[in-house]
């Protein structure tokens, strides 16, 4: 109750309410407390699971149809509430908004706090120590000036900051030490917002595109260039680096000596590179691989994926070459069974040949099927097709062949036509369509182009974040003062030189080391005390 | 490629572990059984004295000779101590079977569930062993012990894997940075979950007033809370690093440093969980109970994303082997 507000007059009872800044002030208080933070942070743990449950469009949108084909009342009603974009959803963006203001509510009235009570002297010595948790007393054969001159000398060799002495209180010294921990804290919770602030930045101004890169051929990084492209809301196109890039040669290596799961899993894994900066520039050759990116200013290249492309030449009846054609095949199991189309749009009518190829080829009972992902036994099997290949000229994948407008050639015994070709082989179209050559495999390499701006504020700002962490956990705050009483004062035998000392410590939060630390300064003095009195 | 005597030579050394460990839980569940019912015998024992002392002075009206209770030997360490000799054994037969089967392959031996699993196993033993040089923590040995055989079971029956190469997305100096300071942290919060178990079990046994055997032996509640705000804070920041770690790896390996995978999905809602708990600590009006309960929290989010996540999730953090 802040504010009180007179209510206007025809209002029979005047009750204090809290107007319109004291209720703002009121949600402020509340939004930015403790309580209230924890809350918040606890729900984000819970809201982040969903996202892991349920695929999610931002990782993998093909896996998120499917869920929804196959769960369509479910899949419906998770889509409504945004459970298949968790991450960019508004009940997840809502915690993490309230988050962030409340940690801003947080640490700016603390860093006011914190810098008043840096610049500020430590309080006085509380009348009885004795009664701090922490505490000790011990009796030392010097003058109380001397005892009094070697405590502020340890209690400032430990770095504690001391208050100046003051009339009528002499004889205590009161100190406080530790105040990095509470800059840790802030140092922690500001990077956290600089890490979010990142982030944000990254997403605004980066963009992230994929392309299909055959060994021998060159691509030029432009916008149009890449099979897809995502960019931020605030890239501008033009500012893609163009540096140009071509895959010499494509190493992979597959399991063979282990049994189990293990056989044919990839081993290794790099690309041989030509590649120049941009056009004009001088050509370099470089080595790329997985976890070791390529770099052209603050574009970085990946290499994610790998497969095979085969190299097919076609000819007309009259023996005319209608072209060579690298066509990449994608992947479909781990050995590498992999689908893909041959578009023929010279031919007349319009050829395209759809099947699969197999690095290794068995014939299971259920159909020809890959056994190891290396090129043992290679094979491609095809379907050839003939009509429109693109009807309606639909842009359309070039990994599938749309069979809307073609049909399937048979053979002279009436049968669907398939090819079955290894490399080298030539085989004749049905109807002296022509024939096709399997002149050769190559690999292909899934190129990942990534440009990130807030990739290294990230970095930055976690790394800030950890020394903040470690220092807030670490550093211990702590007040200690003492009291030297005059012999006799405390008890001591009269004309011997027994001035009393007494130590007493506070902590901020938990400290069980407190008392060993108050021990260690009061040996510590005596040690000071004993030098200073042989000297 | 892969040295098949010395990754014989790796599975029985984890095989020799794990009976060793058996071994000293027992001892020191033998450890607690004697401690636990001395130090009730004990404190029962001189109530009974007093209270006689206190009855025959009335009686008699005169002063009462207090003949003090006989002094008895402070319960016997013996089996603690020969639990601990054990499983410092068991610490080294453990770190030989990963030296062995690090050796057997020529990498790091940390790329796949049962070589995370018994790196976690082995981290939590060397800090047990560690902790125990300086501190006496002889109490703890059976609720360490236990949850080691736990994984270390569970690695060998459900999570074993032929010793082998490694993809080559696991192929980089991030997986020793990463991996070993994750393990170590799990290591960590294990200890963690079993010193807040124990709290919280002493506490509510205090509140209650009756203090069975075994947790009479424990060291007092608001210590036990301590020591168990104590491991976390270690645990905490190596979590940080953890989780800073593998997105720098994924930058490289993935061409983005965070892409909400299951995997980094958890490791952050572990992240979130433990904040939670140092924060809850900090915050005047929750009770350290409600907080500990936290950190218990915590610790099922670390199973449940090593569990359920690894094996079940479809996501870029996939384990070849199982």
């Amino acid at each position: 109750m802040t504010q009180t507000k007179r209510g206007p007059a025809h209002e029979p009872i005047t009750q204090p309410r809290l107007g319109l800044v004291g209720w703002l002030r009121w949600m402020w208080r509340q939004l930015t407390s403790m309580r209230t933070a924890l809350m918040l942070l606890m729900l984000l743990a819970v809201a982040a699971v969903p996202g892991s449950i349920w695929p999610q469009r931002s990782v993998d949108p093909p896996r998120v149809n499917e869920f929804i084909r196959n769960n369509p009342t479910l899949g419906e009603w998770l889509d409504r509430f945004g459970f298949f974009d968790v991450y960019s959803s508004p009940w997840f963006a809502a915690i993490y908004l309230l988050l962030m203001v409340s940690l801003i509510g947080c640490i700016i009235p603390r860093a006011g706090v914190h810098w008043r009570a840096m610049r500020a002297l430590p309080p006085r010595a509380p009348r009885n120590l004795t009664r701090l948790e922490a505490h000790a007393t011990t009796e030392l054969s010097a003058d109380p000036e001397v005892v009094l001159a070697a405590t502020r000398a340890v209690l400032s060799r430990r770095r504690l900051r001391i208050r100046r002495p003051e009339e009528g209180r002499e004889r205590e010294v009161a100190s406080e030490g530790g105040y990095l921990k509470e800059t840790g804290n802030l140092v922690f919770h500001i990077s956290l917002l600089a890490v979010i602030v990142s982030v944000a930045v990254g997403h605004l101004w980066g963009w992230r595109a994929e392309v299909i890169l055959p060994e021998g051929e060159t691509f030029t990084s432009q916008a149009g260039r890449y099979d897809t492209l995502q960019t931020g809301p605030w890239v501008d196109e033009g500012s893609i680096d163009p540096f140009s890039l071509r895959i010499d040669r494509l190493d992979v290596e597959f399991e063979t000596d282990a049994g189990g799961a293990q056989f044919g899993a990839p081993r290794l894994f790099e690309a041989t590179a030509t590649t120049t900066a941009e056009p004009g520039a001088p050509e370099q050759e470089r080595v790329f691989g997985v976890n070791n990116p390529l770099h052209f200013g603050g574009t970085s290249v990946y290499l994610l994926g790998n497969g095979y492309a085969t190299v097919t030449s076609v000819t007309d009846g009259e023996g005319t070459s209608l072209g060579t054609f690298t066509t990449p095949f994608l992947p479909q199991d781990d050995n590498y069974a992999s689908t893909g189309a041959i578009k023929i749009p010279a031919a007349d009518p319009q050829l395209g040949f759809y099947g699969v190829f197999l690095p290794t080829l068995r014939f299971a009972d259920a159909g020809p099927v890959s056994d190891f992902p290396g090129l043992v036994d290679p094979a491609l099997l095809l379907g050839v097709y003939e009509g429109t290949l693109f009807p309606g000229g639909r842009p359309q994948s070039v990994y599938t062949l749309d069979t809307a407008q073609m049909e399937q050639l048979v053979t002279e015994e009436d049968e669907l036509s398939r090819l079955l070709l290894r490399p080298g082989d030539t085989m004749e179209l049905p109807g002296d369509r022509g024939t096709i050559v399997f002149e050769d495999v190559i690999r292909w390499g899934g190129l990942v182009v990534r440009h990130d701006p807030g990739r290294i504020p990230v970095l930055i700002s976690s790394i800030v974040l950890l020394g903040g962490l470690i220092t807030m956990l670490t550093v211990k705050r702590r007040r200690v003062f003492v009291r030297v009483t005059r012999p006799g004062e405390g008890g001591g035998g009269p004309g011997e030189r027994h001035t009393g000392l007494t130590i007493a410590g506070l902590a901020k939060g938990s400290d069980p080391n407190l008392q060993d630390y108050l021990d260690r300064i009061v040996e510590d003095i005596e040690t000071a005390v004993a030098t200073k009195d042989t000297a | 490629m892969t040295n098949q005597t010395l990754a014989q030579a790796s599975d029985i050394a984890v095989w020799a572990s794990m009976v060793l460990l058996t071994v000293a839980m027992l001892a020191f569940a033998g450890h607690l059984a004697v401690t636990g019912t001395r130090a009730r015998s004990r404190s029962t024992d001189a109530q009974a004295t007093a209270d006689s002392a206190v009855g025959s002075a009335e009686q008699s009206g005169s002063v009462a000779v207090l003949t003090p209770p006989e002094v008895e030997p402070a319960p016997s360490r013996r089996w603690g101590v020969i639990g601990l000799q054990v499983t410092w054994l068991a610490t080294f037969a453990l770190i030989a079977g990963i030296a062995l089967r690090g050796l057997s392959v020529s990498r790091a031996p940390l790329g796949n569930m049962y070589e995370f699993a018994v790196a976690a196993a082995m981290f939590t033993l060397v800090v047990y062993s560690a902790w125990a040089l300086r501190k006496d923590r002889l109490w703890l040995g059976l609720f360490v012990t236990l949850p080691v055989l736990l994984i270390l079971g569970a690695a060998k029956l459900s999570w074993y894997t032929e010793a082998s190469q490694l993809m080559p997305s696991l192929n980089s100096i991030w997986l020793v940075i990463h991996v070993s300071v994750a393990t170590l942290s799990v290591a960590l919060c294990v200890i963690g979950c079993a010193l807040a178990l124990l709290y919280l079990a002493k506490d509510r046994a205090e509140h209650k007033g009756e203090v069975p055997g075994w947790l009479a032996a424990l060291p007092s509640s608001p210590s036990l809370e301590r020591i168990t705000y104590g491991i976390h804070i270690v645990a905490f920041p190596l979590w940080t690093f953890t989780l800073i770690a593998g997105a720098i790896w994924a930058e490289q390996a993935w061409g983005r440093y965070w892409g909400w995978d299951p995997k980094e999905v958890w490791t952050f809602v572990i992240w979130v969980v433990y904040a939670a708990y140092l924060h809850a600590r900090a915050t005047s009006g929750w009770h350290p109970r409600k907080a500990t309960w936290l950190a218990v929290a915590g610790a099922g989010c670390i199973l449940i994303n090593y569990t359920i996540v690894n094996t079940f999730f479809v996501g870029w953090h996939s384990y070849s082997g199982i």
